[in-house]
């Protein structure tokens, strides 16, 4: 493996784990603003218990990706953060809105009016991020930047879905049983056939508009990853509806993987299409060295952290 | 509002704002921490309290410490792209070690702030050592990237692009060390006063408050950091303006605001700068000779050494550094007060707590008008010799209106941030969160 690959391999990674605990967050608070029925207020604790301790590490996953590419592939961070300016400053208008508002959310309980504002604030800006960044990532698909293009938009749609998918079927595994379990149940199948929804129309709509973007889906390895994404779809759906919740958290992180890496897979060897490639956009020998060994030295105090920090809050 | 001052002002303001929440975020695992050891030592109450207050604002401050530097790290991309384009290849290396040390405090802080139930209470407070170390390192890392952007090195520039890239070189440019010390013992400084000043304002207010014994318990943790702290402060400081003298002379004339070369040359307190000359300041003739170099007979480097493309504004960075140092002598005259007072066991003292209650706002002062001397020096550099801060920024267009939004954005969390944290000293105060542990 040389060293382009294996900082490649570390960048998607970070973004892939992003993805999936980062988009499980986001999804949360997707609930937490569609929250609803008589035990609304039950739901918004459980969503808060299931993110509070775990939210910060998630989120520097986010933080390990930016930084991974701007130390490994340079030139692609600035084309990125240059020609994708909009649609990633509100993602950030997001990201931060919603961090803030959650912790603020958390200690403003003896004031019900800022604890409802900041709650509101929370639900609206989980939306807000997933669908811009999914819309950036769309954006980034077509080649040409295009993030009011119909397909980058629902492509944004597509993500915040898929994050309230996750969402929804962990919390089910997170949630004594009951009827705040059967709560996220129902959330989870609903989910599940939005996530297919959402999924066919931006795959229609290249089909129809992107022609460059069609081309790559129909390669082998798209067909593959979509093939395997709605296995997993299905996986989801059956061990949720047949209460074998740990099967049904497991594949619906595979199927997050499974998009994610189609994405990926479908536009290599570009990590911009049109303009970078891995290797074209890569750093020098030395740095991207540097970079791998100083990756798998933090590796090994940071996979024993977080399998401690897991091991203390998830274990039910 | 101009691109360039647009962009400069999104990310100054970005910075100057995270600033506060980063130093507190290394600071204030050290004051928990001592607080809940003092607890498990003594089992008295208080200290329980204590630092179950201190981790509720630690939390807070924490989180938006987390996600303003989130910004500033797509903030690299979304408004210096060229600069990213040239330097990520340099100077990422310290970046990604901040990466993991930052990935550390965070899953240790997790650990820490929803732990009191699901852990032992060893290993609670032992969670606490992490966050306190990695909250440093990252601090420090971030801290040598800044260092190499005003001295870079690592690397050799033939033909207009960057070879030879040796990426620990980078890290380690030769300010590394000044920095690095000066900018963690910073936020050791605006803890421990920032703290202090807290409980005193709090005793000051209340002084038969049923919590008094932890809001004294706080005030003596909280200064002991302070008094440690800004002694040190001053020896850094010290060190990192010779260092500059030698190394980047047209900050530190700027910051002298010492316009001509000269042997004899003198320190000038305060002064308006006009043109190429500073007026209604105090010079004290040959101070500055004798502090550069220990001889009142040395040469200093004047700005008319330098061409005047390559001057910072002089008049920001000598005002920011009077700022800085007038404040920090007076934190230091807090320090030795308090450090009297305890000798003669005298520590409540309303003049002494009012001093106390307004050396965090200096503190504040002194952290902020530092971070604009070391930033406005530099100008107009991004990267000395480099790359010109002019010519990094982004052709994306709207960043007026980024700013505006913002600053608004930073007001808001600013505010809420203020209300919060004036609960966090009230028993159960603002946590949603039951209490459960035995103590209660």
């Amino acid at each position: 493996m040389s060293a382009v690959d294996a900082a490649a391999a570390i960048t998607l990674a970070a973004l892939l784990l992003y993805g999936i605990f980062g988009g499980a967050d986001f999804g949360g608070g997707v609930w937490d603003q569609l929250a609803s029925g008589p035990r609304r207020d039950a739901q918004r604790d459980a969503i808060s218990s299931a993110i509070g301790p775990v939210w910060e590490s998630n989120h520097v996953w986010l933080i390990f990706a930016v930084v991974a590419l701007f130390t490994c592939f340079p030139p692609a961070f600035a084309e990125i953060g240059t020609r994708l300016n909009a649609p990633l400053t509100l993602a950030l208008f997001g990201i931060v809105l919603r961090g803030a508002a959650f912790v603020f959310r958390n200690y403003a309980s003896d004031s019900p009016l800022l604890a409802r504002t900041w709650t509101a604030v929370f639900g609206a800006s989980s939306l807000l991020a997933p669908f811009f960044l999914g819309d950036a990532a769309g954006a980034l698909a077509t080649g040409r930047f295009a993030w009011t293009s119909p397909f980058a938009l629902t492509a944004g749609l597509f993500a915040t879905t898929v994050c309230a998918q996750i969402a929804a079927v962990w919390l089910v595994h997170e949630t004594p049983a009951g009827a705040l379990r059967d709560d996220f149940r129902k959330r989870a199948i609903r989910a599940t056939v939005a996530v297919w929804i959402a999924g066919i129309v931006p795959a229609a709509i290249a089909k129809a508009a992107e022609p460059q973007l069609a081309a790559a889906l129909s390669g082998s390895t798209a067909r593959i990853a979509i093939a395997i994404a709605v296995v997993l779809g299905v996986v989801v759906m059956a061990s949720v509806a047949m209460r074998r919740d740990v099967l049904a958290r497991v594949a619906v992180g595979a199927e997050a993987v499974a998009v994610l890496c189609g994405w990926f897979g479908a536009q290599a060897p570009s990590i911009i299409p049109n303009s970078y490639t891995y290797t074209s956009a890569a750093s020098s020998e030395a740095m991207l060295r540097a970079f791998v060994v100083a990756a798998l030295c933090g590796a090994a105090l940071l996979i024993p952290s977080l399998a401690f920090l897991f091991a203390t809050f998830k274990r039910r | 509002m101009e691109h360039v001052l647009a962009a400069r002002a999104q990310m100054g303001t970005s910075l100057a704002f995270h600033i506060v929440f980063a130093a507190l975020g290394v600071g204030l695992p050290v004051l928990v921490v001592a607080a809940e050891a003092f607890w498990l030592r003594t089992r008295r109450r208080a200290y329980y309290d204590l630092a179950r207050a201190w981790a509720k604002g630690m939390a807070i401050l924490f989180a938006v410490g987390a996600v303003s530097g989130t910004i500033l790290s797509f903030e690299l991309g979304l408004l210096w792209p060229t600069f990213m384009r040239y330097a990520g290849g340099i100077i990422g290396l310290p970046f990604s070690l901040e990466g993991f040390a930052f990935f550390i405090e965070a899953i240790f802080i997790g650990l820490y702030l929803y732990g009191w139930d699901r852990l032992g209470e060893r290993a609670h407070v032992l969670c606490g050592i992490p966050i306190i170390v990695s909250g440093a390192a990252s601090a420090g890392f971030v801290t040598t990237a800044n260092a190499w952007m005003n001295m870079p090195a690592g690397f050799r520039i033939a033909r207009g692009v960057v070879v030879d890239v040796r990426p620990f070189d980078a890290m380690l440019s030769p300010p590394w060390l000044v920095e690095v010390v000066h900018a963690t013992l910073a936020a050791y400084v605006l803890t421990g006063f920032g703290a202090a000043a807290v409980c005193a304002f709090a005793l000051l207010r209340r002084p038969d408050d049923e919590r008094a014994e932890q809001i004294r318990a706080g005030l003596r943790i909280a200064m002991a950091l302070a008094v440690v702290a800004i002694p040190l402060q001053w020896i850094a400081g010290d060190v990192i303006a010779r260092f500059d003298a030698e190394h980047e002379p047209a900050k530190f004339a700027s910051l002298e605001a010492l316009f001509h070369t000269e042997r004899v040359a003198p320190v000038t307190v305060g002064g308006i700068v006009q043109g190429d000359s500073i007026r209604y300041g105090v010079e004290i003739p040959g101070a500055l000779s004798m502090l550069v170099a220990m001889n009142p007979n040395a040469q200093v480097t004047g700005l008319d050494r330098i061409p005047r493309d390559d001057r910072p504004p002089v008049g920001v960075v000598h005002a920011s550094f009077d700022a800085m140092v007038g404040s920090a002598t007076l934190l230091l005259l807090v320090a030795v007060a308090w450090l009297i007072a305890l000798r003669r066991k005298r520590t409540d003292g309303r003049t002494l707590l009012r001093a106390i209650a307004i050396s965090g706002p200096l503190a504040v002062v002194a952290l902020e008008a530092g971070w604009f001397v070391t930033e406005f020096g530099r100008q107009p550099w991004i990267a000395r010799g480099l790359l010109r801060t002019a010519d990094a920024v982004t052709p994306a267009p709207g960043l007026d209106v980024q700013f505006t939004v913002w600053s608004i954005v930073y007001v808001v969390l600013a505010a809420t941030c203020w209300w919060l944290l004036r609960r966090v000293g009230r028993p159960h105060g603002g946590e949603r969160r039951p209490l459960r542990r035995g103590t209660q």
